[in-house]
């Protein structure tokens, strides 16, 4: 269970937001959707613990979950604006990198997002939709109880967006969390919105 | 420990794929070694007197050339919030790019030492101890700047601010490298000097990765 409290986020002088509280159960789902500049990646970019909260808490099971910051990474998933991928590594390459962090088959994960014939393929080449694709593909090597994705169907074809719903809904049937900033659609079915 | 492997084996595996970064140093280093004769002249007894100085100095500004991107290539493609979620504490984390950036700029630089020695008329007696002195030397300036890379990620001129930051950090370094250098040349035990370059190496090996770790936390 993850549970914000009075969370806020400043950026220089202004308050990207301030007072916001969210309860999500395991299996639970939440839509972060408001304007350009509402505070969206601030948000899951706080929740993952790469910025300290401004003010309030976050909990884990009660817990507080920023207090230990490497127990905290281990239990997520964080899924940014950036592919995070290398150009000059194949597409294997650089999801081996992430298998040989928290274990997982590359092959397997590769298959998910329908990616096993681009596999030697340098990223450099791959298009803007494969690459992310490829990002995705992260996502299914092992698991993780909590996901935070930021506009994660960007450049995806509706093939692709059925493909990560298989991820998602897996992903939620097993207990996982889910969080995910979005303009578009996504195969989040009973997802609590909120709105920044 | 596995995630350390990881990280370090990326480090590798990417400079392979780039070999003209790693190049680029060395080249650079050679090239500058070069230079000195056209400078102060052929006479070699005047280039072997400056030797042990110019081929410490070449060596630490080759290896600050790549450090710049060090952190901010990782940065702009998103790979760096990945790294600081990978599970390292982060001054493994930085330990793990700097001994990735030893591997793969300060052990070519090593392995281009007895050219450049050669450029600039070292004693042949001397090569040997040339190469034991780079190597902690190239070492320490790769600890500290990591640490000066994880400080100026983000800032606006930080390819300038870098080595304003490393380099004063890295004169006593270049003090007892040289000075080692120079024993062995004239036929002296130059181990006192390896010790002291040893001793700054263990001053730095457990202080600029936290101070690395520290700053890529406040970033």
């Amino acid at each position: 269970m993850l549970e914000g409290q009075d969370l806020a986020c400043w950026r220089g002088e202004r308050a990207v937001f301030a007072g916001l509280s969210f309860r999500l159960d395991p299996g639970g789902a939440m839509l972060l959707v408001g304007p350009n500049g509402a505070g969206k990646s601030s948000l899951l970019r706080l929740l993952a613990g790469l910025v300290p909260p401004a003010e309030g808490r976050l909990l884990w099971q009660g817990q507080d979950a920023l207090a230990d910051r490497v127990a905290h990474a281990g239990r997520l998933r964080y899924l940014g604006h950036g592919d995070a991928l290398k150009p000059s590594l194949t597409a294997r390459e650089n999801l081996a990198f992430y298998a040989a962090l928290w274990g997982g088959q590359v092959e397997a994960a590769l298959a998910a997002l329908g990616l096993a014939e681009l596999a030697d393929l340098p990223a450099r080449v791959l298009s803007s939709g494969q690459k992310r694709r490829l990002a995705l593909a992260r996502l299914a090597l092992a698991p993780a109880p909590i996901w935070l994705l930021d506009e994660p169907t960007v450049g995806l074809d509706a093939a692709s967006v059925e493909k990560l719903g298989a991820l998602l809904a897996a992903h939620r049937a097993a207990g996982g969390l889910v969080i995910a900033a979005t303009h578009l659609p996504l195969p989040l079915p009973g997802a609590g919105e909120m709105r920044l | 420990m596995r995630a350390f492997g990881a990280v370090l084996g990326r480090e590798v595996l990417l400079a392979l794929r780039h070999p003209a970064d790693t190049l680029a140093a060395v080249l650079f280093f050679v090239l500058v070694c070069a230079l000195f004769p056209f400078g102060v002249g052929p006479a070699p007894e005047t280039l072997a007197r400056i030797a042990p100085g110019a081929l410490l100095a070449a060596a630490l500004l080759a290896a600050l050339l790549p450090l710049d991107r060090l952190f901010g290539a990782e940065a702009e493609d998103g790979s760096l919030d990945q790294l600081l979620l990978s599970g390292l504490p982060l001054p493994a984390l930085a330990m793990a790019k700097a001994l990735g950036h030893w591997a793969t700029t300060g052990l070519p630089l090593l392995a281009a030492t007895p050219m450049a020695a050669a450029m600039l008329n070292l004693p042949t007696e001397a090569w040997g101890t040339a190469v034991l002195a780079l190597a902690p030397a190239t070492a320490v300036l790769s600890l500290f700047g990591t640490a000066g890379a994880a400080l100026t990620l983000g800032a606006r001129r930080g390819g300038v601010l870098l080595p304003l930051l490393v380099l004063p950090l890295a004169i006593p370094v270049v003090i007892f490298g040289a000075a080692a250098i120079e024993a062995a040349a004239a036929g002296l035990p130059a181990r006192p000097y390896l010790l002291l370059l040893a001793a700054l190496l263990a001053v730095a090996l457990p202080m600029a990765p936290l101070a690395a770790g520290a700053a890529l936390r406040a970033e």
